[in-house]
């Protein structure tokens, strides 16, 4: 009902309704993108001081003190909370698919661009309540980004499940409520608003990649929805949803007949496909900078958008994996371990594309390309030992120790990460018009994957000598003893990598304002963000309507008089 | 162009990698504000608040799957008893004031049906306006029965005999925390009159606006999606009271 309003009119005027409450998906975008990376800076902080606390376990570090064991739960719960929700989900979908889903399939903004603010400033009111429970009395909740009940539904549980755990679920139902209202405007915009020629099979993998995830948040949130308001009932009302008969400290709480379980898989029904959520988008983005810097068509576009819907399917199917330990029947587990196997096949293909289009080609090794085949690395190396894990036989002894850690951290952290990376690297040209510093790029790229790959990669090998996780302290354990040079390794790792997470910090905001101007296409790609003004403007391309004649990756087209040809060019198409 | 060699077209644009082989889908695609003539497109904008309507949907669905989902476990799973020790089934079926809820199905039912015809009213006036716009053409005067005010009020009337449900189910002694058997029955309703009053709110806004002087058409847009949300919330609240009533 509102579509067209943003632009029916002139730009807006003014600080508040042209930065603060606009309209225009840009500026949401970048809205996202900013609310991201200050919840990527809490959410490293958190992992330093656990890092630190693990192999000092009695300092005293800066803003919490000594940390007991409950607060190192408190860490790890709020660092699991920030990072999927207000990093992983937020900036790759609502942050560059705020911005770049409109231009790139030609429409003037989102379909419903009211909503679309609504949604942002949502977000951001969830991100405030999660942030509140720092500072309420007995702090943040200790339950993990998982919340497993009946720990979770108990204000008497421990310390930080009174006020902590209830903000931690309200902002986690906020939140589903935005990500609600995201998705149904990346859904209707991705139908209804592509340009002229911009045909389903002609959108930039990207935009596919946005628009499966919207689907898949769509479908997944409303679930960890309902999971959240049963848990807020049986924590506030008295109900028996999750809560069974319970005893805490000598005292019979007043529940009966509930099914810790049913959370578990009310959950992971969400919990599962919100690792997609996660990875999607930076399989989008990597697939889009392959194939630009490769200077080679995309190898096999088609399976690549039918791997994306694979996986997205498949991924409604797993969730059990994340519970073989709750006593499942051998029967089920094996339904959902071999579900869990199937996955690897649209994730094998993506990967084998990915190659192919790399394979003979004259890369461009520039920072975003060097991200995108990072990417690739860890998608890898993070996913192959997912079939390890998907084993009931395996998983029992694998579940509770830092295998699993390294594991989820590899794939779903650094990975998403890195497509956000590239997506930074690629697109900050476009959205700020000012090139980043190439240099300080590769510096950056360096230190970030050879840093990630010393911590993450160790703990798989913790894990198997029997490290648990979420262990507070070990270094008094005696079988853990021999461990703690490795820890000690991961710890010195990750201070090296977040210093290093400076160096992209202060080359972000002194290539925005002090950055060599961006010229319209940088990087000779071919997509219609690079066919408008940089900065794009209010309407995205200055009151004309692009048509589309092209696909989107077509590089070094026989006969054509460039290296690639734009999606809008009208002329020189190539007759296969 | 003359340069290009054997291997290029120019007259048949075909697409290349990743596009399959049609000629350019000229599509109407989106977005273009309109006619190009300063008036907004309310075809488009109605096609595309309805796909928006389709999507918003989906949500509402999966959230009263998962809840029928928990039902059903919920329902299944035994109760440890600290008495007997031992493990017993203790599902208490609610009882529910039956023939408040038949009536509230009826009042709803024929929101639904008004709502129905509040959308057909608003269409017939969209698509008359142009006409009535003509300097000198009279068409007569519509009866303009107030079918979207009826519809208010038959929601409210919904919504107040939920209210009563609820005091009757607090007379019989089945509140939100007695058994998982209550606590779902107020779940349940409660979700769906969340979403109704929701649906009251939005045609409130419709009424609102046909005071402000806005185009018929814009108000259009707002009354046929809501018409059609209207018609999925008495759906809905069939599913949740067949749930309700046939799995107690």
């Amino acid at each position: 009902m509102v579509a067209q309003d943003a632009h029916a009119h002139a730009a807006p005027q003014g600080f508040v309704r042209k930065y603060i409450f606009s309209l225009d998906h840009k500026v949401i975008g970048l809205q996202y993108f900013f609310l991201a990376l200050a919840a990527v800076f809490v959410g490293m902080f958190l992992s330093l001081l656990m890092r630190v606390h693990m192999i000092w376990p009695t300092a005293v570090l800066p803003l919490v003190g000594e940390i007991k064991p409950e607060t190192y739960l408190q860490l790890l719960t709020m660092h699991g909370t920030i990072m999927v929700f207000f990093v992983l989900t937020t900036a790759p979908q609502s942050g560059f698919g705020n911005y770049f889903l409109p231009i790139q399939i030609g429409a003037p903004d989102m379909a419903f661009p009211v909503l679309n603010m609504l949604s942002f400033w949502t977000t951001f009111v969830a991100f405030v309540v999660i942030l509140a429970a720092f500072f309420v009395t007995g702090g943040a909740p200790l339950h993990g980004w998982t919340g497993y009940a009946p720990l979770s539904a108990l204000p008497s549980a421990g310390p930080g499940e009174q006020l902590g755990a209830d903000l931690w679920i309200t902002s986690i139902a906020i939140f589903c409520v935005a990500s609600l209202m995201g998705a149904l405007n990346f859904i209707t915009t991705t139908l209804d608003l592509r340009a002229k020629g911009m045909t389903m099979f002609r959108m930039p993998l990207t935009c596919w990649a946005w628009f499966i995830t919207a689907i898949l948040g769509l479908l997944a949130f409303g679930v960890l929805l309902s999971a959240g308001i049963l848990l807020l009932l049986d924590r506030n009302l008295g109900t028996s949803f999750y809560v069974p008969l319970v005893v805490v400290n000598g005292q019979v709480m007043g529940h009966k007949g509930g099914s810790p379980l049913l959370w578990q898989h009310l959950f992971w029904f969400f919990g599962h496909p919100e690792v997609y959520i996660a990875i999607l988008p930076g399989m989008g983005v990597a697939s889009q900078l392959l194939s630009t810097f490769a200077r080679k068509p995309i190898f096999g576009y088609k399976a690549m958008v039918y791997a994306i819907m694979a996986i997205a399917i498949l991924g409604f199917v797993v969730w059990g994996h994340h519970m073989f330990m709750s006593g499942m029947s051998p029967y089920s587990a094996f339904a959902f371990s071999i579900m869990t196997m199937c996955i690897g096949v649209p994730s094998a293909i993506k990967t084998f594309n990915w190659l192919g289009t790399l394979l003979h080609a004259r890369i461009r090794f520039q920072t975003p390309m060097l991200y995108a085949i990072g990417f690739v690395s860890l998608f890898v190396s993070g996913g192959l030992s997912g079939p390890f894990l998907a084993q009931p036989v395996l998983d029992i002894p694998l579940h509770d120790t830092a295998f699993v850690v390294g594991h989820f951290h590899l794939i779903m952290g650094v990975a998403a990460i890195f497509g956000m990376f590239a997506g930074t690297y690629y697109w900050v040209p476009k959205m700020f018009g000012r090139m980043m510093n190439e240099t300080w790029g590769r510096v950056h790229f360096v230190l970030t994957l050879v840093g990630t790959y010393c911590i993450f990669m160790p703990m798989h090998y913790l894990g198997m000598a029997g490290q648990p996780r979420r262990y507070s302290q070990f270094t008094e354990l005696a079988y853990l003893q021999h461990l703690l040079p490795l820890n000690q390794f991961i710890t010195y790792a990750a201070i090296v990598t977040i210093g290093a997470q400076f160096i992209f910090v202060i080359n972000l905001f002194w290539s925005i304002f002090k950055g060599p101007k961006a010229s319209d296409n940088p990087w000779e790609a071919t997509t219609l963000e690079w066919t408008t003004a940089t900065p794009p403007p209010h309407d995205n391309f200055g009151g004309h309507t692009p048509v589309v004649y092209h696909g989107p990756y077509e590089f070094s087209v026989p006969g054509a008089p460039k290296d690639y040809v734009m999606q809008t060019d009208p002329a020189g198409v190539a007759a296969h | 162009m003359a340069t290009f060699s054997s291997t290029v077209s120019t007259q048949v644009p075909k697409i290349g990698q990743g596009g399959g082989d049609r000629p350019p889908h000229i599509r109407d695609g989106g977005g273009d504000g309109g006619r190009g003539d300063g008036f907004p497109d309310y075809g488009r904008r109605l096609r595309r608040a309805r796909l928006g309507l389709a999507v918003a949907i989906a949500p509402i669905v999966m959230l009263f799957v998962s809840f029928t989902s928990a039902y059903i476990v919920r329902q299944g799973l035994p109760t440890f008893d600290e008495r007997s020790s031992t493990y017993v089934r203790e599902w208490i079926p609610v009882n529910l004031p039956l023939a408040l809820l038949l009536i509230n199905t009826g009042l709803l039912l024929a929101s639904s049906i008004t709502a129905e015809m509040a959308r057909r009213q608003i269409t017939r006036q969209a698509a008359l306006a142009p006409v009535r716009s003509i300097p000198g053409v009279s068409l007569g005067q519509e009866t303009g029965f107030p079918w979207l005010a009826v519809t208010l009020v038959l929601g409210g009337g919904f919504l107040t005999g939920q209210w009563m449900a609820w005091r009757e189910l607090a007379d019989r002694g089945f509140y939100l925390a007695t058994s998982a058997s209550s606590s779902f029955v107020y779940l349940l309703t409660a979700t769906h009159a969340i979403h109704l009053a929701g649906g009251i709110l939005v045609l409130l806004y419709a009424a609102g606006t046909s005071l402000l002087h806005k185009p018929v058409e814009a108000r259009r847009v707002v009354v046929d999606v809501t018409a059609w949300y209207w018609h999925f919330m008495f759906l809905l609240w069939v599913y949740v009271f067949a749930l309700l009533w046939f799995l107690r």
